[in-house]
């Protein structure tokens, strides 16, 4: 059951994600894109991960691609040149040796590392993922987790400083 | 057999839920109408039915034999899937929500039809995916009207998403848990443990937020007639149109149920010896009863501009939210100390 629930949500990722970047119609692109989280979400499920999963869709469904959608209504782009851009075939050549390589590997029985230390039986015993991934965050990564944050603070204030800029210098009276 | 059990657990427990989340949409329209009248000392619906009663029905019958039109310049693919991308995450949210306390059917416990560890982020992340529907419904009609109401929803959605998240999180450190079950279980004993008392704050924000995600009075820019016709399913007709409002009707029902569920002690009674009357009663009880809130502030408030309704989200909700998830903490980790 878990193997066939495996395959189909796989299968489906693969093939959405590469009609996330085949289709024409941008609209169809996002929507693409929208059932690959869904599928990478139920992986995250049959691994046990059940806040990791709902985090992706809040996170990446709930808000980035929705604000990708936005901006493509507003902007209601017509792809014609988007297309096979004429370095398609250096693209192949890199991509598909990649691929061979991932194919050679997986095949000569993958690539022999290390389990990590955080099995599914030790994240039961702290009490299900939520905990676990709090403990970590909070603990272990918690130098990294704050300089992320830190990051993506600037990176706000940058955002809002840039489409700031016009509107001051017009609007002195405001 | 074990297996053929719990299915049948399930289906039976879907079949309920399903059952009286309908139903109770049916008649949300109709009390609508009439507390809305009698509000303005009117009758309301009279005709079908003993006082109205049958209207309901009346109104979904005529949805249903209506035609069902596509603009010939619409997006058909999309035109067609929106309603149902909006209908499905409204309805969905009532898998995790518990009802009643544990009691036993098909030789299983029954209560909730899936008591998930992560329930409350479950509601959220489809409660997000809604907004899909709204903004594709916009876009495929191919209409400015349509399009402007798709557009101001998707802004309006994910404004207030962000308030609506953070009031919840104040609750979330009191209960330490995700589960609305163990949520529910945190607040027995009595209207005296209930959150609200703890986290009025919260409360009222999560209510502001709710109405505004619901896209209700005074915060129904999305749909506003005076200024977008009817806004995103302005060229919406039948059955499709139907969904998006059995949508709508049952988004305000799930916000409501979930409210009672985190704030007011969920199926628990408010005293210890009216714990004779049965767990879902109560819930819908005090669904029912901020459900007539809802109603009650369409027919007091005047819309606001939309711009006054984005400052308010962004520059007075999530700041408060912020402030109440800090002093809650604060708080409970000296309790805890």
């Amino acid at each position: 059951m878990m193997q066939v629930l495996f395959y189909y949500m796989a299968a489906v990722t693969v093939v959405s994600s590469v009609l996330t970047v085949t289709l024409k119609q941008p609209v169809y692109n996002v929507l693409a894109l929208l059932t690959m989280f869904f599928h990478v979400a139920g992986l995250y499920v049959l691994l046990n991960a059940e806040f990791l999963a709902v985090v992706q869709i809040i996170v990446y469904a709930g808000a980035i691609l929705v604000l990708y959608l936005f901006v493509l209504m507003l902007l209601n782009l017509r792809s014609d040149a988007r297309h096979m851009h004429r370095q398609w075939p250096f693209a192949v050549l890199i991509l598909g040796s990649v691929a061979a390589m991932l194919v050679g590997a997986f095949a000569g029985g993958g690539f022999g590392g290390e389990i990590g230390q955080y099995s599914t039986a030790y994240i039961d015993s702290l009490g299900g993922d939520t905990q676990a991934i709090g403990l970590t965050l909070y603990t272990d990564y918690l130098l990294p987790f704050e300089v992320a944050s830190l990051v993506l603070l600037v990176a706000m204030v940058g955002a809002i400083v840039l489409t700031k800029k016009g509107l001051v210098d017009d609007q002195v009276e405001d | 057999m074990e297996l053929a059990m719990t299915v049948g657990l399930a289906v039976f427990q879907i079949a309920i839920v399903m059952g009286v989340v309908l139903l109770s949409v049916a008649y949300m329209t109709y009390a609508e109408r009439k507390v809305l009248s009698f509000m303005q000392d009117r009758l309301g619906p009279m005709e079908v039915g003993p006082y109205g009663l049958l209207q309901p029905i009346a109104d979904g019958l005529k949805l249903f034999f209506k035609e069902d039109i596509i603009p010939s310049s619409a997006n058909k693919l999309i035109f067609a899937i929106a309603p149902i991308i909006c209908l499905v995450p409204a309805l969905i949210g009532f898998a995790v929500m518990p009802y009643n306390e544990t009691y036993a059917a098909f030789g299983g416990e029954a209560g909730v039809i899936s008591d998930l560890n992560v329930g409350l982020l479950y509601i959220l992340a489809f409660a997000s995916v809604g907004t899909y529907g709204v903004i594709l419904a916009g876009w495929s009609s191919n209409s400015k009207y349509a399009m402007l109401g798709g557009l101001r929803c998707g802004a309006q959605i994910i404004s207030y998403e962000l308030a609506l998240g953070l009031s919840i999180v104040g609750v979330l450190l009191l209960s330490g848990s995700l589960s609305l079950r163990e949520i529910t279980m945190a607040q027995d004993g009595g209207f005296w443990h209930w959150n609200i008392l703890l986290q009025p704050v919260a409360f009222v924000t999560y209510v502001i937020s709710a109405v505004a995600e619901t896209n209700r009075l005074p915060f129904d820019m999305p749909e506003a007639e005076s200024e977008l016709v009817a806004g995103f399913f302005t060229e919406y007709t039948g059955m499709r149109f139907a969904f998006f409002f059995l949508a709508e009707y049952a988004n305000m029902i799930l916000v409501c149920c979930l409210a009672s569920v985190l704030f007011l002690g969920g199926y628990e009674a408010p005293m210890e010896f009216l714990n004779f009357i049965p767990g879902f009663i109560w819930l819908a009880i005090k669904t029912w009863a901020l459900l007539f809130f809802f109603i009650w502030i369409r027919g007091t408030f005047p819309r606001v501009r939309f711009d006054q309704l984005m400052k308010f989200g962004w520059k007075v909700l999530i700041p408060i939210t912020l402030a109440n998830i800090l002093f809650t903490a604060l708080g409970v980790y000296i309790y805890n100390n």
